[in-house]
């Protein structure tokens, strides 16, 4: 075991040795841009002119009201895009052109990590390939054609489960055998070593900003800083500038049916140490080792891994991870809908669900962060589904 | 000595090697230890047992539908040591796993690698296991006397093929083609470049692998000073296509097999 890329015992590079060469090549690359003060000024531009940032750090105070504490929202859901995965794929698209890579791949779960990449594409004049569980380019058939709008190709995933976890790994399939040319842009904090790292800096401008921002309006920390954790990468980019700090730290996963049912995605919280996609983490996986099929209403959320860092936060009880359930993040979708007029993705709509689940925790002068990380536009349709009403 | 040294280099083998490959438990456990004993009557001369995944992020769609099969069967790591125990009662043929690193992490590496050698197992070969990443795999294997077998690949640097050559036991697996596994049309410039690349570093015997499914390749790779062809996903692809008659199997891979050997000799 190196000590590279390593959080306690977790993360590493357990990668197939055709990918080792394209992962020293990142590492390098990414070192030296990290500290490339030109890159940083691109970065920051675009992330200002073209990505809409900083977003406002909302209060609530309708949903303060009813829930007895001060809530706030960081309003990732209004980055271009409608997530905050687009401040992880302007980072690498603009490392990738520096490392003179000619195409893009990734993959995508509820399609916004797609979607962020197929911007960026567009944006940068690079080609991009987009791959996409079969099952979930029917969940989130809007996405697809997002994507494929804004130029990128979206190739349905048949194999395994038809998920989140088939489609990385038919990317990684398909980096093995263009692995020269061609820039895999991992939309988490998951895969080998440097990917972790690298998602998390680029994300963590959530957190920088959300502590500036709590700062100024209540001239103190808040009580607690609460997020989704599906991979984590929204989750670790508002915790990390919190971590040195007296702030409790809450990551929501996916209860799905009920963790006793089996039929969840709550890697943290059911599952237990294992190496899937290039890292040492949590997974969810049988006796014998085999990676089990997850669920969650929110695709983006189904995952059976879930990034090293927060593996190592958890052993460390640093962070608190919890699950919700299906239910309750419906109630709160509809929650946040009503009080304050925000359409949550399902995604967040969990963090809000712990939060109300769990309001009596709370006094009416403690100040809580919710990372509001996408909007529901996308699950509208899903939503109305199953309630019934299409 | 282990078995496969000995194989390579006692008269054991006339090289280069044949080595086979078929997903363990694929598809069931009885037709698999028919299918090893077709694969060793036809005269392979090693062994390979895939460990099936859920996840084989290294192989093509073939190798992908055979660990399903295999799973689906209710393999285990248990079975796969019975099958090995199976073989063994009727063959001293050197047999090398080939499997992913959960599987391994799951069970312990203490663990499997004790178990593996105690059925009868001379080689393990992780695929998601870089070498950066396999000391206390390799220290384990030292002392279970099991070799580690590594990859390396047209992207693999010669520093790196120097740190890798000197932690490998066994033979070396270099990787045909920039891809997953699975039948290609033909042997690479670059499957060649590198068979002369990594000769320049190490003596242990050089195998090559992914993509090779033809005499055509195997001569082309024996002409080119192979030590060992590795064919996988075109016995696979045998038992793919016959899985409701187990007997046809047994005989096509028994041709299959003697007719690779003989062309891979005949390249020599």
């Amino acid at each position: 075991m190196t000590t590279k890329g390593r959080y306690g015992k977790y993360g590493g590079q357990y990668v197939s040795e055709t990918l080792m060469s394209a992962l020293i090549e990142l590492e390098d690359a990414y070192g030296r841009v990290s500290k490339d003060p030109q890159f940083a000024r691109d970065l920051a531009a675009l992330q200002t002119e073209y990505a809409g940032r900083e977003t406002p750090l909302t209060f609530c105070p309708n949903a303060s009201r009813e829930l007895k504490c001060k809530i706030y929202l960081k309003r990732e859901d209004l980055v271009h895009g409608g997530s905050h995965k687009l401040n992880n794929t302007l980072g690498q698209a603009l490392l990738a052109k520096k490392m003179g890579k000619k195409r893009l791949i990734a993959e995508t779960g509820a399609g916004q990590h797609g979607v962020a990449t197929a911007i960026v594409g567009a944006a940068l004049g690079l080609p991009v390939e987009v791959y996409m569980g079969e099952v979930d380019t029917q969940r989130q058939a809007l996405n697809v054609f997002r994507m494929e709008l804004m130029g990128a190709k979206v190739i349905p995933v048949k194999s395994g489960t038809r998920t989140l976890k088939d489609a990385i790994n038919e990317a990684l399939r398909d980096w093995v055998a263009n692995v020269r040319d061609t820039y895999y842009l991992i939309g988490s904090v998951v895969g080998p070593h440097p990917y972790p790292l690298m998602v998390r800096d680029f994300q963590s401008v959530i957190g920088r900003e959300a502590r500036e921002q709590v700062m100024r309006k209540e001239g103190r920390l808040p009580d607690a800083v609460v997020a989704c954790v599906g991979g984590g990468s929204n989750a670790i980019g508002i915790f990390h500038p919190f971590l040195a700090d007296d702030v409790e730290l809450i990551g929501v996963e996916a209860g799905g049916e009920g963790i006793e049912t089996g039929k969840h995605s709550a890697t943290l919280c059911a599952g237990d140490a294992g190496v899937l996609h290039g890292t040492l983490s949590y997974l969810l996986q049988d006796e014998h080792g085999q990676v089990l099929p997850t669920h969650s209403i929110s695709a983006g959320l189904d995952y059976p891994g879930v990034g090293p860092e927060h593996a190592m936060l958890k052993d460390k009880h640093r962070v608190t991870y919890a699950a919700v359930n299906d239910p309750e993040v419906l109630d709160a979708f509809k929650f946040l809908s009503q009080t304050e007029g925000i359409i949550p993705a399902l995604e967040s709509a969990h963090a809000v669900a712990y939060v109300k689940q769990n309001a009596d925790r709370f006094d009416k002068d403690d100040i809580v962060i919710i990372n509001l990380s996408g909007r529901g536009d996308k699950d509208v349709a899903e939503v109305a589904k199953i309630q019934g009403c299409l | 000595m282990g078995r496969i040294e000995t194989a390579f280099t006692t008269a054991s083998i006339k090289k280069p090697a044949f080595i086979g490959f078929t997903v363990a438990g694929d598809p069931d456990k009885v037709t698999c230890i028919r299918i090893a004993r077709a694969l060793i009557a036809g005269g392979t001369d090693i062994l390979e047992l895939g460990v099936p995944f859920s996840d084989p992020v290294a192989d093509g769609p073939t190798i992908q539908k055979a660990d399903e099969r295999a799973l689906t069967a209710g393999t285990t790591p248990d079975t796969v040591f019975d099958i090995v125990r199976e073989i063994r009662k009727e063959s001293n043929v050197p047999i090398v796993f080939l499997t992913y690193y959960n599987i391994v992490h799951r069970r312990g590496i203490e663990r499997f690698y004790r178990e593996a050698h105690d059925a009868g197992v001379d080689g393990i070969l992780i695929a998601d296991m870089p070498v950066e990443e396999s000391e206390e795999v390799c220290t384990v294997a030292a002392r279970c006397g099991i070799d580690p077998i590594f990859l390396i690949t047209q992207t693999t640097s010669e520093e790196r093929i120097k740190k890798i050559s000197a932690k490998a036991r066994g033979y070396l697996y270099l990787v045909a083609v920039l891809g997953v596994t699975g039948v290609r049309d033909q042997v690479s410039d670059g499957a060649i470049d590198l068979l002369h690349r990594v000769q320049k570093h190490t003596r242990l015997p050089l195998a090559l692998g992914f993509g090779i499914s033809t005499p055509a390749h195997a001569r082309t790779c024996a002409r080119a000073g192979a030590d060992g062809v590795i064919v996988g996903s075109a016995i696979v692809e045998i038992v793919g296509r016959n899985l409701k008659n187990p007997d046809l199997i047994e005989q096509e891979l028994q041709d299959y097999v003697m007719g690779m050997k003989q062309a891979a000799l005949s390249g020599q």
